[in-house]
């Protein structure tokens, strides 16, 4: 095993876990502030990779398509959060469960019924379809180059609105003491539909960029969720800090974990054994990531008790 | 004799704030011994600490001589200790029978039995009944939702679950707040009745009813436990005196909030 | 006494309609109504197990289509294995999936509200992935089975047997969960969906009684899981995504929450309507979702749930004057 296979990995382990992070800010985001579990955030990110993808088709500009996708779904999140999502605010995590899965039902039908129930396929921006060398041995993809690049950016604006902006203290207020804010004259409704719009744009975002490099089709934002959730559990329920940390580790323990372990098992054990528990390690390495979190610290990482 | 309920030193802080600032309290079996102090003391985080519903960051908590320090909910409430919550802390969609029922259900047996319908077993039944009419919960209110009962009839009820595990220790967080002069006579009464029996922690803002029914009563400000003595020596201390009138101009006669 | 309930009654018919109900079936050459119905009440057991959990429990888990997946697969990996023997084969999904739901019980049920739902989700993610990764059993493509499982008496591939068989077993099932209901644990266990708080401060042992629900429902999932391997001679990990999850919890909204046929109805609503809905088209979730919508905001407590609360107030003014 080879440094740079090794450095390869951690550099996709890196790109996955930022696009995570993407997603996760978003729904964390959302949970802190609105107090609503939203199933159907996987499908604003569905539509964004959707959207960028037919953009992409249609007008051959990447950056025209990712723009699109983002003020596309800006618009889709605000209309979600003004006739639904408000209104499920007030009930029980039961009812918002639902509610939200009934979006997910009908945004996949409604997918497949515009764009039928093959994959859609997104082309790379033609500057960034090559490798890049990083270093004399090191051949990387540009383009996974660019989503770490985004990812960071996206992070640090992130850290600084959330934390060192008005805004950013409203948001925190306003997760800290729903009721405080109020009365404080935030308003709140126009603070929930901006949060609200806010995680669906980085979803979009999420979805437009990993559009060149995924499968896009009906069911893949319930695929992601649950990396999301998985991610969000184990960084902790509405913290920004969390969501990144849980993303990459995320990101990083799936990636290597299907990288490295099937090999690390050979090294160890008959190599028939390690080729059938291999794959089934890897795939649950994450989970068992969490449940560990979770037996020390039942409220993650750096979440707030519930 | 060794006191039923005893607090050394308990502190607990939320941050810079000293909610319970070295808390020390010793109360001897059958004493009903009053809790009063402005608003924000710590009456209520108190009752937490004693209960077992928060820990406390120093200081340790005896029951009946044992230490229950870090002891949790479940086994305070086995040991002895139940509180009332000062806002009704009831089963709101369930009647009021089956409040009490559930009630009585915990402290008759296991609740690891699945066979037999609970609804037929007339010991309990008859347990509840006897729990409601100890409480003065009126019959025709036993088939209410209990969300839909009066404020006064509510605060019986959450009497009544308080009581309900036969405790040693009863911790009474403002069971009056909200009520009009005869539910507050009313539920005197009730404590009144239940003088010698066990033990009270009575945390209340009606002066008149803690004044009456206090063997002994210590004062709460800011934290800290300023006097502990009988009624009538609290009634001339001047420090006293002075946290109620200093604080919010609250004069001790005042009625519930 | 208790009055009787209008739910029994109603109960009552519907099974005698279910008993004649092959009979009428063949007699009308629409005998795939057997298969149908009786896929109908397989997954009515499952979320019936699932509404002692939610339903009554109060635990919003969005993981229990994994331990039906997860008995399914152990029977057909048995056939693999060319076990076929139901009277080995079916304890053994059944513990399977009682000792998986244990463990994972053990961790969710210490955790809260949106907590548990994320973490039940994982978990079951996680058990859809490693059948997935089982490349010696099917992988991606699932499992067909040759032959049903054998049991002494009763022949499964024929059709009406196999139909009066998971009939009598859904009845002794959904008996034997109402008088778990109305038992001390079943009452306590209200009693935790109704104030959590309050009932640890009464001193139940509340965390023990979530857990045994969670095993339970888990193991009742489970048998229906084997079940459905019979019915339809096939398992595939998509059986266990979370979306099979959160279709059982929409039949237990529609057919009514706690309510003891919740499950039933609801899973006979859904995939009677489903069935209606693809005559007229492909993209039958848009009706679907809509139809939730409308549910949750009009009548939230289920199809069920409206009359039980009634004769719930009947059966309390009763006990008030006993």
């Amino acid at each position: 095993m080879s440094g740079t296979l090794i450095a390869e990995q951690l550099l996709n382990g890196l790109q996955f876990g930022l696009m995570l992070f993407l997603i996760s800010a978003g729904l964390t985001l959302v949970f802190g502030i609105l107090d609503i579990l939203n199933l159907a955030h996987g499908s604003l990110y569905m539509a964004g990779a959707y959207v960028a993808a037919q953009a992409m088709a249609v007008s051959k500009s990447y950056l025209a398509a990712v723009l699109l996708a983002v003020v596309v779904v800006a618009i889709l999140g605000a209309l979600l959060e003004l006739v639904l999502i408000r209104r499920l605010v007030v009930r029980d995590h039961l009812a918002q469960v639902l509610g939200t899965f009934a979006v997910v039902l009908m945004a996949n039908d409604l997918v497949r019924m515009i764009w039928g129930p093959a994959p859609l396929m997104m082309s790379l921006p033609a500057a960034l379809a090559g490798p890049i060398h990083l270093t004399q041995d090191l051949l990387y993809p540009a383009y996974r180059l660019l989503i770490i690049g985004i990812g960071v950016v996206v992070a640090l604006t992130l850290y600084f609105l959330i934390g060192r902006t008005r805004i950013g203290a409203l948001i925190r207020a306003g997760a800290s003491n729903r009721q405080m804010s109020s009365l404080m004259g935030v308003r709140v409704p126009l603070l929930y539909l901006g949060v609200f719009v806010l995680g669906a744009m980085l979803a979009a975002l999420a979805g437009a960029m990993l559009g060149p490099v995924t499968a896009i089709q009906a069911g893949m934002g319930e695929q992601i969720i649950v990396l999301v959730l998985v991610s969000i559990v184990i960084g902790g329920i509405g913290s920004i800090k969390g969501a990144l940390v849980g993303a990459l580790l995320v990101g990083f323990v799936d990636t290597a974990g299907r990288a490295f372990l099937p090999n690390l098992l050979k090294l160890m054990f008959d190599p028939a054994v390690a080729s059938s528990v291999g794959p089934t390690l890897a795939a649950i390495s994450i989970y068992v990531l969490m449940a560990i979190v979770l037996i020390f610290k039942p409220s993650g990482l750096f979440g707030r008790r519930v | 004799m060794t006191p039923v309920l005893q607090a050394k030193g308990l502190v607990k802080r939320y941050g810079a704030l000293a909610a319970s600032d070295e808390i020390s309290l010793s109360l001897p079996p059958g004493e009903i011994h009053g809790l009063i102090g402005p608003n924000g003391a710590g009456k209520s985080t108190l009752i937490q600490l004693l209960a077992g519903a928060t820990f406390a960051d120093a200081g340790s908590i005896f029951v009946d001589g044992r230490n229950m320090s870090g002891v949790g909910l479940r086994q305070r409430v086995q040991a002895g200790v139940s509180r009332s919550f000062q806002t009704a802390n009831i089963f709101r969609q369930l009647s009021v029978f089956d409040n009490l029922l559930l009630a009585v259900q915990a402290q008759t047996g296991s609740s690891l039995r699945f066979w037999r319908p609970r609804d037929e077993d007339v010991a309990l039944i008859e347990q509840a009944q006897a729990l409601a009419q100890r409480c003065h919960l009126e019959r025709r209110d036993w088939g209410t939702p209990a969300g839909l009962l009066p404020h006064g009839a509510q605060k019986l009820l959450e009497f009544a679950l308080a009581l309900a595990p036969h405790p040693k220790v009863l911790l009474l967080d403002e069971p009056m707040a909200g009520m009009g002069p005869d539910e507050s006579a009313n539920m005197t009464a009730l404590i009144e009745s239940l003088r010698g029996q066990l033990t009270i922690l009575l945390v209340e803002h009606d002066m008149d009813a803690v004044f009456r029914l206090a063997d002994r009563i210590s004062v709460l400000v800011s934290g800290r436990i300023v006097a502990t003595d009988t009624p009538s020596a609290i009634r001339h201390n001047a420090t006293v005196q002075a946290a109620y009138l200093g604080d919010d101009g609250a004069k001790r006669s005042e009625l519930s909030c | 006494m208790q009055a009787p309930d209008r739910s029994v009654i109603y109960g009552g018919l519907s099974l005698l309609i279910l008993i004649v109900l092959p009979f009428i079936a063949n007699a009308l050459d629409l005998g795939f109504y057997i298969s149908l119905v009786r896929r109908i009440l397989i997954i009515g057991l499952a979320a019936s197990g699932l509404n002692l959990l939610l339903g009554y429990g109060g635990l919003v888990a969005l993981g229990h289509a994994a331990f039906v997946g997860l008995g399914a697969y152990v029977v057909a990996v048995c056939g693999i294995e060319h076990l076929y023997d139901a009277w080995l084969v079916w304890p053994l999904a059944v513990t399977v999936c009682a000792v998986t739901g244990l463990l994972i019980g053990a961790i969710a049920v210490r955790t809260r509200s949106v907590y548990f739902i994320m973490i039940t989700l994982a978990f079951a993610q996680m058990i859809y992935y490693v059948c997935i990764s089982l490349r010696k059993y099917g992988g991606d493509d699932g499992i067909t089975m040759i032959k049903h499982s054998q049991l002494p008496m009763i022949e499964l591939a024929n059709e009406a047997n196999f139909y009066y068989f998971v009939l009598a077993i859904a009845v002794v099932v959904l008996w034997l969960c109402e008088r778990l209901m109305n038992s001390r644990f079943g009452r306590a266990l209200q009693g935790i969906r109704e104030n959590e708080d309050r009932m640890q401060a009464l001193g139940y042992p509340v965390y023990v009684i979530k857990l045994l629900t969670f095993v339970l429902s888990s193991a009742i999932a489970g048998f229906a899981g084997v079940l459905l391997a019979n019915q339809n001679l096939f398992v595939s990990p998509t059986m266990m995504h979370w979306t099979e999850s959160a279709n059982l919890i929409i039949m237990i909204l529609v057919g009514g929450i706690g309510m003891r046929y919740g499950g039933m109805v609801g899973a006979g609503v859904i995939l009677l309507l489903e069935e209606f809905l693809r005559l007229y088209t492909d993209y039958w979730h848009i009706p679907l979702g809509a139809l939730l919508l409308l549910i949750l905001f009009v009548a939230p407590t289920g199809l069920t749930g409206k009359w039980r609360s009634q004769s719930r107030r009947l059966v309390a003014s009763e006990q008030s004057n006993p």
